[in-house]
């Protein structure tokens, strides 16, 4: 054994001194175990209506550019059912169900995520374009960590509002983005249906395979019918459902722009509404850091799952002393990173959702250019089919510029130096967002004094694009209302008594 | 001093007393008039002319915004024992001020018991809150077990500057009602006063100004509500607009509506009582207020919460 070792490593170094290619060899994760329909019917009343070619869209692999499943463009009279069914099981089944049984249902949901983990993951990967190792590693984990977190809740949820009485708010529309499709269904089921809601939840347009797969899994855990409605379609969709008079409740993720409108159609009807909409975080790194593992941090704040997160952190503000050699570290480091087949365990930057976004972020790094910023692009191969971007940065821009105020939602990065501590802190708040933000230093104190004056709902501290179930994530400013996780995620989705008991 | 009264000179102190008031707006601790040199005029029940009341702009909102934004920061950044004792101390000179506004309230037609109710009410109200300025991040707040090797945990922040629409009755108790879970969370606010009973708040304003609340933390304007609320809620620099119900229902969208300019959170209590009920049954009136309004989570309403995560390693 030992002997084997050993040589292996004299292999090895002599190896070392002729030409190699250190290239990693394929490695694509199976997708022989998972099975989907090629053409799916919107989950109504805990089953799914017929399948009809002319109300149909077509969702591709943006892999690839190929076709991979049709679904149902859910119009008026869809999302009038699925809120009918919706409201009867409010007032039905799921009004009567206990929090513990309600708990013992969301443990479930858990149980059969982790079970089925494997392919959710491929799934994921094939249907949105993310790299199977963050879907594998992070998208599916978490799902079921949020289902199981909350699952706790169902039947404690007077401790979470002392002095309150927790009353469910009814049926809650839930729309839901690409980037994370089965997390951000989870980071809204899973709290409404503790507090005793029933939901009916939109997916996005590109991305509906993992909700309805989710389905099938409700359907084998026997969850009551009505509870969970997952109706497909484009924005036209969404409208249908926000404006429906017979919601109690929205909760949205997606973008500012989409997010505003929505606000200003509810307006005359004073509905509850939580929004998680765009960012645009500072990553503030000081001199002081250690800068090879700032450089890790800030390709996994900016290129992780290509961009396509709200939270990215997607301005680096960089210390002027250490500007130079933070810019060449991580020039070298963008060269290593392997952009390809979402579903090759070793791709680090996956597809580009759409072909529109990959025409979004062109569109953004072309501004960006004619405004003056000089433009560094990783030069790996790119597949020639589907829909890629290079890892790429931004230097020479300004405050004011287009792609330091304007979120680009890929992986594009934009560099600016400070000076002194509240010039980073003036820099970091000075855009109309206020999500997250990072902060790199090895300076305890002053961790506390940058993370105290950043108008964001979420501070990174020496690690950044961190999530978990009990900890709160949302927005200050226009990047939202209300938060996701934790108690404070429960709040969303209750009516709260004032009973007086403290008085 | 040494001069001895005689009764021509108390007659002199009489008429003294009685020279009528210029109402006008608080800003940045100071009592500028509206720059719009317009008025309305406030008369007792009777229709004595009691006093003129500035018919402020969308000018006095904007300087008004200014001031609270310029001020917010430093008020949220004390701390919260500090914010404590200077909400405590509104108290103590509201309680000195206390026939003052009986006296107002009573000639805008207030019951005298009802008036008496209303100011012992917002004595117990600011006490009450000056008391949570330090126990809201305790109750609220959390130190949450990530499964990761990080510390993480939530603490509730000021918003920043906020938009308060006075209810028009209780028109002290009210306006404090919405004013005071705002100080708690380390906000700043602009507030339009009372249209119909608009003495108390700008009698309120000299309260704050001889109290040890920093200027431009709390700004009070008078005028019609019609041509205040939109400049006030499409605001770009005001974050968070509070009402009650008791608003008429266009503004209230208008509120709504607006607000999606810069995604404001909007806040609006139910109704708060009329004068009617506070004149027919004062002690009921008043109380089932009071209970509604000594509620921890007005706080949190106006509050964000910020998660921070730091790694464990040796």
């Amino acid at each position: 054994m030992s002997e084997k070792n050993l040589s292996d490593q004299s292999t090895r170094s002599n190896q070392a001194s002729i030409s190699i290619d250190w290239s990693y060899a394929n490695a694509p994760e199976s997708t022989s175990h998972v099975s989907f329909s090629k053409h799916y019917g919107l989950f109504i009343d805990g089953s799914f209506t017929e399948y009809n070619e002319n109300q149909s869209f077509e969702s591709i692999n943006p892999a690839n550019g190929e076709s991979l499943y049709r679904c149902t463009e859910a119009n008026k009279s869809d999302v009038d059912a699925a809120v009918r069914a919706a409201r009867k099981a409010f007032k039905g089944t799921w009004g009567t169900t206990s929090g513990t049984q309600r708990s013992h249902y969301l443990y479930r949901i858990a149980r059969m995520l982790q079970e089925r983990a494997r392919e959710f993951a491929v799934l994921e990967s094939m249907d949105g374009g993310k790299p199977i190792r963050e879907s594998r590693d992070i998208d599916i984990p978490l799902a079921a960590a949020y289902f199981f977190y909350y699952a706790g809740w169902a039947d404690k949820l007077a401790y979470a509002f002392p002095g309150k009485s927790p009353i469910p708010l009814g049926v809650c529309a839930q729309i839901i983005p690409w980037n994370f499709p089965l997390l951000m269904l989870a980071w809204k089921i899973a709290p409404a249906l503790a507090c005793g809601n029933t939901v009916v939840l939109k997916p996005a347009e590109t991305t509906s395979l993992n909700a309805l797969k989710f389905c099938e899994l409700l359907q084998d855990i026997g969850l009551p019918d009505g509870v969970v409605n997952i109706i497909t379609g484009s924005a036209k969709t969404g409208e249908y459902l926000v404006q429906h008079p017979d919601i109690d409740k929205i909760a949205f993720t997606g973008s500012t722009g989409v997010g505003k409108v929505i606000q200003q159609s509810i307006a005359k009807r004073q509905l509850p509404a939580t929004f998680e909409l765009g960012g645009k975080g500072a990553f503030i790194l000081f001199d002081d850091a250690a800068l090879n593992e700032a450089v890790e941090g800030i390709v996994n704040a900016i290129f992780f799952n290509q961009g396509h997160v709200c939270c990215a952190g997607s301005r680096l503000l960089v210390q002027e002393g250490v500007a130079e050699k933070v810019i060449n570290l991580l020039k070298k480091r963008m060269q290593h990173l392997i952009v390809g087949d979402p579903l090759d365990k070793n791709t680090d930057i996956g597809a580009v959702n759409s072909k529109e976004q990959l025409e979004t972020i062109q569109r953004y790094v072309n501004t960006g250019i004619q405004e003056g910023a000089t433009c560094f692009e990783s030069s790996g191969h790119l597949p020639t089919s589907g829909y890629y971007f290079p890892p790429t940065i931004l230097t020479g821009v300004s405050q004011s510029s287009t792609v330091v105020q304007e979120e680009i939602f890929g992986p594009v990065l934009t560099i600016q130096t400070f000076r002194t501590t509240d010039e980073a802190i003036e820099k970091a708040n000075n855009t109309p967002y206020g999500l997250a933000n990072g902060i790199w230093t090895d300076k305890g104190s002053k961790i506390f004094y940058v993370g105290s004056k950043l108008k964001s709902g979420v501070v990174w501290s020496n690690t950044y694009n961190k999530f978990d179930p009990t900890s709160p994530f949302g927005g200050f400013k226009e990047s939202g209302k209300g938060r996701e996780g934790g108690i404070s995620g429960l709040h969303a989705y209750v009516k709260l008594d004032h009973n007086g008991g403290m008085y | 001093m040494a001069k001895k009264q005689t009764s021509d000179d108390t007659s002199q102190i009489n008429t003294m007393n009685s020279i009528p008031k210029t109402y006008k707006n608080y800003i940045n601790g100071e009592f500028p008039r509206t720059e719009s040199g317009r008025y309305y005029s406030v008369e007792a029940l009777d229709g004595k002319h009691i006093a003129n009341i500035g018919l402020s702009t969308r000018k006095d909102v904007r300087n008004a915004v200014q001031a609270a934004r310029k001020a917010q920061a430093s008020w949220a950044n004390k701390t919260a024992y500090n914010r404590g004792q200077i909400i405590y101390r509104i108290a103590e000179i509201l309680s000195g001020r206390r026939e003052q506004f009986t006296n107002e309230m009573v000639l805008l037609g207030y019951s005298k018991e009802a008036a008496e109710l209303e100011i012992n009410a917002c004595n117990e109200l600011i006490v009450y809150f000056a008391g949570w300025t330090d126990k809201i991040g305790q109750v609220f707040g959390s130190v949450n077990p990530v499964a990761s090797d990080h510390f993480n945990f939530s603490r509730q922040e000021s918003v920043g500057v906020v938009g308060i629409i006075s209810p028009e009755t209780p028109s002290l108790l009210g306006m404090l009602g919405l004013l005071l879970p705002n100080m708690v969370a380390g906000n700043s606010q602009v507030i339009i006063a009372s249209k119909q009973f608009p003495l108390p708040s700008c009698t309120f304003a000299e309260v704050l100004a001889t109290s040890d609340v920093p200027a431009g933390i709390v700004n009070i304007i008078t005028g019609l509500k019609s041509e205040l609320i939109p400049p006030i809620s499409k605001h770009m620099d005001v974050d968070v607009l509070v009402g009650d119900c008791s608003l008429d229902i266009e503004l209230r969208v208008m509120c709504e509506l607006e607000s999606a300019s810069n995604m404001k959170k909007v806040y609006f209590w139910e109704s708060f009582n009329s004068l009617e009920e506070l004149n027919s049954s004062p002690n009921e009136t008043i109380s089932t207020c009071l209970h509604s309004l000594k509620d921890p989570y007005h706080i949190l309403h106006v509050q964000e919460v910020k998660t921070t995560w730091h790694p464990i390693s040796e």
